[in-house]
C-alpha cells in the first residue's frame, strides 16, 4: 500500500525517528521502521520522489513546527525530526538529481578561522537539512582559503558562516572580500550568525542575510531562495 | 496509597550526638526545677496522680507548680506512637508520618487575621503616554469565610500542598465564638480533600466538629481509621506554663484519640533565652511536658512534636520568622523530635515582609530549603504567609508551590549506580566518534520522564519582571478548576445535625 509508506514517513518525521532503533515520542516504537528504512522502502516501491519529499518529509516537519510553536515540542524534539529529514534527503540526493526535480539547493557552512565554537553552527546545519537543503559542513576553525576553495568547487547556492567571538567576526568579512577578489561573490548568497553577530554587522560586511537563531537561519535562507528577502 | 511528600535521603542536622544529649538532659532538669506552672487544674491533677510533685501557687488566679519526674516523661515517650496517620476525604491524600523517617509533608497555615488582595492597575509613563506598565498593588483586609473557601479551593489544586491548616481567620459579622469552629471546619473540608488540621476556638464545639467529620467519613469507626481531621493545641505558653483553656481542649482531644499537635512557640529574647542552648532546652521541655500529659490522658494518643520556635525582631520584639536563627532552631527541633522518634510539626516559609516580592522570596526560600532539608514530617506555615505570620496572600501561596517543586526536585537522591554508569559510558563513547559531538539526541528519552527540572514557571519575556502577574493568572486558573465538594446528601445531614453553619456555605442550596 504505497500511500501508507508516505504516511508512515510523515508520522516518523513527527516522531523524530531516524532508524528502527530510535524510541521516538510514543511508547512501543522501537523496532518499527524509521524514516531511513521507510524512505528505502518507498524507493523500492517506486513511489514518486516528489511525494516522499513534500507529503512525507516536509509534511511531517510542518506538524513538528506547529507542535514546537504550541510548546508541546522542545528543541531536542525539533532537532530529532530535522535530523531524520536530513538523513532522508541524503538518501534521496542522487535520485533527486537524476529525476530532474528541482532541489532546494546546497549550503556550505563553517565556523571561521580561530573560532572553536560549533554548537550553534551544528544546530543551524541540522535545521537547514531538515528544511530540505543539502548541507555541507566544513567544520570549525576553518581557514578562509579553504572556505573560498569550497565555494569555487562546490558552487553552492548559499554559504553560512558562524563566529562566536568578537575577535573572529572579522574573518567573515575576510571571506566575503576574497570571494569578491576571486569573482565568486555573485554566485553565492552569504548568511552569517553567532552570538556577537547582528543584522547591522551583517550589512556592514556585505553579507546577504543574518539569523539570530536556527529558525531564523532557515527563514532567511528560504527568503533569499524565493527572492523575498527585502 | 499515602501522599509521597519529600523523602529526604540524608537529613541536614546541626547538632552532634553530645549536643542532643545535653539538650535532653537540660530539659529533664528544667521539668523538675523549676518545673511548669499549670493554670489548668485537671492537668495538674492528672500529672499529680502519676507521681508529679504538684503544689498550689497562692495568688488571684488558680495555678499549680508541677514538677515532672524524668521517668514519667520517658514512659510517656515510650507510649507515644512512632507512626501517625492523618487521613483525608480523598484517601489518596492520606499522610503517614514516621518519627524516624525524614519524609516531609508540606502544610499550609496558620490562621492569620489579614487577607492580602492583589490588583494590577496600569500606570502610564509621565513623559511618554504610549508607555504603560502594570504594577501589583496589595490591599490588606480582614479575612472572611469566602476567603477561607477560596484558599482551601486553590490549595486543593496546589500540587505541593500535602495538608490543609486554615490559612485565614474568619471574621465576618455573622461569625461568633460559638459558630466559628463549625464554619471554619465546614468551609475547609468542603473545598479541600486533603487532611485538615485546626485549632479549636470553643471547646463546646469539639463534639460538633468531630460529628461533622464522622458524617463525612461514615461514622465513628470510620473516623478512627481515617482521621480526616486533627487538632493543634498550643497548650504551652512560654516560658513553661500550661494555659487553662487550650490545655482543657488538649485533654478532650486526647480523650477522643484524635491526632493532635502539641505546640509551643517560644520567642528567643522575650519568652525564651536569646541564645540557642537556652531556647532549645526550654522548648524541648515544654513539648515533652505536653506530650507526657497527652499520653497520661490516653496512652497511645497520636501526637506531633509541635515546635514553633522563633527569634525576636530587635526593632519590634515581634516574631521574626525571617531571621536565620529561626531556621536554626527549627532544624534543631526536627533533630530532637527524630531523637525521640516522634513526628515533628515544624515551621518554614513565613517572611517578615508584608508583601510578595524580593524580600519575601529570599526570606521564605531560605527557610524552606534549609528546614525541608532537616526532614521534619509536617512542615506547616509553608504557603502564603507574610508579615511575621499575620498576613496570608493566596498569590504568594501559588509562588511557594512552584518553589517547593524546585526544592523537591533538588532533594532527589542522586541516580548513580552500575547500570546508569554503563549507559553513560556507552553514550560518551558513541558521541565522541560523531562529527558533531553533541549529546542532544540523548536528551529526548529523559525529556518527559520528569528527570529534568523545568524552567522557572513564571519567567516573563523581555526586560520586565512578570512573575507576580503570571502567578496571578495561574491562581485564577486554579480557582476556575472545580473541587470535589462534600456530596449533597451528606451536606444536607451536616446542615441538619450541626447548628451554626452559614446557609450560604451550602453549595447545593446556592445552586437551586
Ligand atoms: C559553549 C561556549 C564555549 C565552548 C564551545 C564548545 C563548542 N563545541 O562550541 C568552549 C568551552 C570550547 C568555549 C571556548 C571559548 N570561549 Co566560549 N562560549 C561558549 C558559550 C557559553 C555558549 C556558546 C554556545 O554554544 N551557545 C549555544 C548555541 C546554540 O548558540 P549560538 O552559538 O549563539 O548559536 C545560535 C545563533 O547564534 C545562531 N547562529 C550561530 N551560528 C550561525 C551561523 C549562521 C549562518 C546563522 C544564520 C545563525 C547562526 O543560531 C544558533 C542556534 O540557535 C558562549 C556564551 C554565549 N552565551 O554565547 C561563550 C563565549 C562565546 N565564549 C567566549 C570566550 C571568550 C571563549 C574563549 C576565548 C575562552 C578562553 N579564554 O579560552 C574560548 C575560545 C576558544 C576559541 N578559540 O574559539 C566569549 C566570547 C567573548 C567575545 N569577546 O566574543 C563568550 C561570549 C562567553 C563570555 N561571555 O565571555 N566557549
Amino acid at each position: 500500500m504505497p500511500e501508507d509508506i508516505i504516511g508512515l514517513i510523515r508520522e516518523n518525521v513527527i516522531q523524530g525517528r531516524i532508524t528502527k532503533d530510535d524510541e521516538g515520542m510514543d511508547e512501543g516504537m522501537v523496532g518499527k521502521p524509521g524514516v531511513t528504512e521507510l524512505v528505502e522502502q518507498a524507493l523500492a516501491s517506486d513511489l514518486p520522489i516528489q511525494d516522499i519529499v513534500t507529503k512525507g518529509l516536509s509534511g511531517g516537519m510542518e506538524v513538528v513546527g506547529q507542535k514546537f510553536e504550541a510548546g508541546e515540542y522542545f528543541i531536542p524534539d525539533m532537532l530529532a525530526s530535522a535530523e531524520a529529514v536530513g538523513v532522508a534527503m541524503e538518501i534521496l540526493q542522487p535520485r533527486l538529481a537524476r529525476s530532474g526535480i528541482k532541489t532546494k539547493g546546497t549550503i556550505i557552512v563553517a565556523t571561521v578561522k580561530d573560532d572553536l565554537h560549533d554548537i550553534g553552527k551544528n544546530i543551524v546545519s541540522i535545521l537547514l537539512r531538515g528544511a530540505g537543503y543539502a548541507v555541507k559542513d566544513l567544520g570549525h576553525n576553518i581557514d578562509t582559503q579553504v572556505i573560498v576553495d569550497a565555494v569555487r568547487e562546490e558552487r553552492p547556492q548559499f554559504l553560512g558562516l558562524s563566529a562566536l567571538l568578537t575577535s573572529t567576526m572579522a574573518r567573515m568579512a575576510d571571506v566575503i572580500q576574497i570571494l569578491e577578489e576571486n569573482g565568486l561573490r555573485d554566485q553565492v548568497k552569504i548568511i552569517v550568525g553567532g552570538a556577537p553577530v547582528s543584522e547591522e554587522f551583517a550589512k556592514s560586511i556585505g553579507a546577504d542575510g543574518y539569523g539570530a537563531d536556527g529558525f531564523q537561519a532557515v527563514a532567511v535562507v528560504e527568503a533569499l531562495a524565493s527572492g523575498t528577502e527585502n | 496509597m499515602p501522599r509521597a511528600g519529600i523523602l529526604v535521603d540524608r537529613p541536614y542536622e546541626r547538632l552532634t550526638k553530645e549536643q542532643v544529649e545535653l539538650i535532653h538532659q537540660a530539659s529533664m532538669e528544667i521539668l523538675t526545677a523549676p518545673g511548669l506552672i499549670s493554670f489548668n487544674e485537671e492537668a495538674a491533677n492528672i500529672l499529680h496522680s502519676h507521681g508529679a510533685a504538684v503544689e498550689s501557687i497562692p495568688g488571684d488566679r488558680r495555678s499549680w507548680q508541677v514538677k515532672i519526674p524524668e521517668q514519667l516523661i520517658l514512659n510517656a515517650l515510650d507510649n507515644a506512637p512512632r507512626t501517625v496517620k492523618l487521613g483525608a476525604r480523598n484517601p489518596d491524600n492520606t499522610l503517614i508520618m514516621q518519627g524516624d523517617e525524614p519524609r516531609v509533608y508540606l502544610i499550609t497555615g496558620s490562621e492569620t487575621n489579614i487577607w492580602l488582595d492583589v490588583e494590577f492597575p496600569t500606570y502610564v509613563h509621565k513623559s511618554d503616554a504610549s508607555r504603560e506598565i502594570r504594577v501589583p498593588e496589595f490591599k490588606p483586609r480582614r479575612g472572611t469565610v469566602e476567603d477561607l473557601c477560596q484558599s482551601a479551593h486553590v490549595c486543593e489544586h496546589l500540587e505541593m500542598v500535602d495538608g490543609y491548616i486554615r490559612t485565614v481567620n474568619i471574621q465576618d459579622r455573622e461569625i461568633t465564638e460559638e459558630n466559628k469552629d463549625v464554619n471554619k471546619f465546614f468551609a475547609s473540608l468542603n473545598n479541600n480533600t486533603k487532611h485538615f488540621m485546626s485549632g479549636l476556638t470553643s471547646l463546646k464545639q469539639l463534639d460538633n466538629v468531630v460529628r461533622m467529620a464522622e458524617l463525612i467519613v461514615g461514622g465513628k469507626k470510620a473516623l478512627e481509621e481515617n482521621p480526616i481531621i486533627s487538632f493543634i493545641t498550643c497548650l504551652v505558653k512560654s516560658p513553661l506554663q500550661f494555659v487553662d483553656d487550650t490545655t482543657a481542649t488538649f485533654i478532650e482531644v486526647c480523650r477522643r484519640g484524635l491526632p493532635v499537635a502539641v505546640s509551643s512557640s517560644p520567642q528567643a529574647g522575650t519568652t525564651a533565652p536569646i541564645k540557642e542552648a537556652g531556647i532549645m532546652a526550654q522548648i524541648n521541655a515544654e513539648l515533652l511536658a505536653g506530650i507526657t500529659l497527652g499520653q497520661l490522658v490516653k496512652p497511645g494518643t497520636p501526637v506531633l512534636y509541635g515546635s514553633v520556635p522563633v527569634r525576636a525582631r530587635m526593632d519590634t520584639l515581634g516574631d521574626s520568622y525571617g531571621s536565620v536563627e529561626t531556621s536554626q532552631y527549627n532544624i534543631d527541633c526536627a533533630q530532637m523530635a527524630r531523637f525521640y522518634g516522634i513526628p515533628n510539626y515544624s515551621t518554614s516559609g513565613v517572611s517578615d515582609t508584608k508583601i510578595p516580592g524580593q524580600q519575601s522570596s529570599i526570606e521564605r526560600l531560605f527557610s524552606d530549603i534549609v528546614v525541608a532539608m532537616s526532614g521534619p514530617q509536617y512542615l506547616h506555615c509553608a504557603f502564603g504567609l507574610l508579615d511575621c505570620n499575620s498576613v496570608f496572600c493566596l498569590l504568594q501561596a501559588v509562588l511557594d508551590d512552584a518553589h517547593f517543586k524546585m526544592i523537591k526536585f533538588f532533594l532527589r537522591q542522586p541516580r548513580i549506580d552500575q547500570p546508569e554508569m554503563e549507559a553513560a559510558l556507552k553514550q560518551i563513547r558513541a558521541v565522541v566518534t560523531t562529527p558533531q559531538k553533541l549529546y542532544i539526541s540523548y536528551i529526548r528519552p529523559v525529556l518527559r520522564s520528569g528527570e529534568i527540572s523545568g524552567i522557572y514557571p513564571f519567567e516573563g519575556s523581555g526586560e520586565t519582571d512578570d512573575v507576580l502577574e503570571l502567578a496571578y493568572e495561574q491562581m485564577k486558573d486554579l480557582l476556575a478548576r472545580p473541587v470535589e465538594h462534600i456530596d449533597r446528601e451528606t451536606t444536607a445531614r451536616i446542615f441538619e445535625e450541626i447548628p451554626g453553619i452559614l446557609p450560604r456555605l451550602n453549595v447545593y442550596e446556592r445552586e437551586s
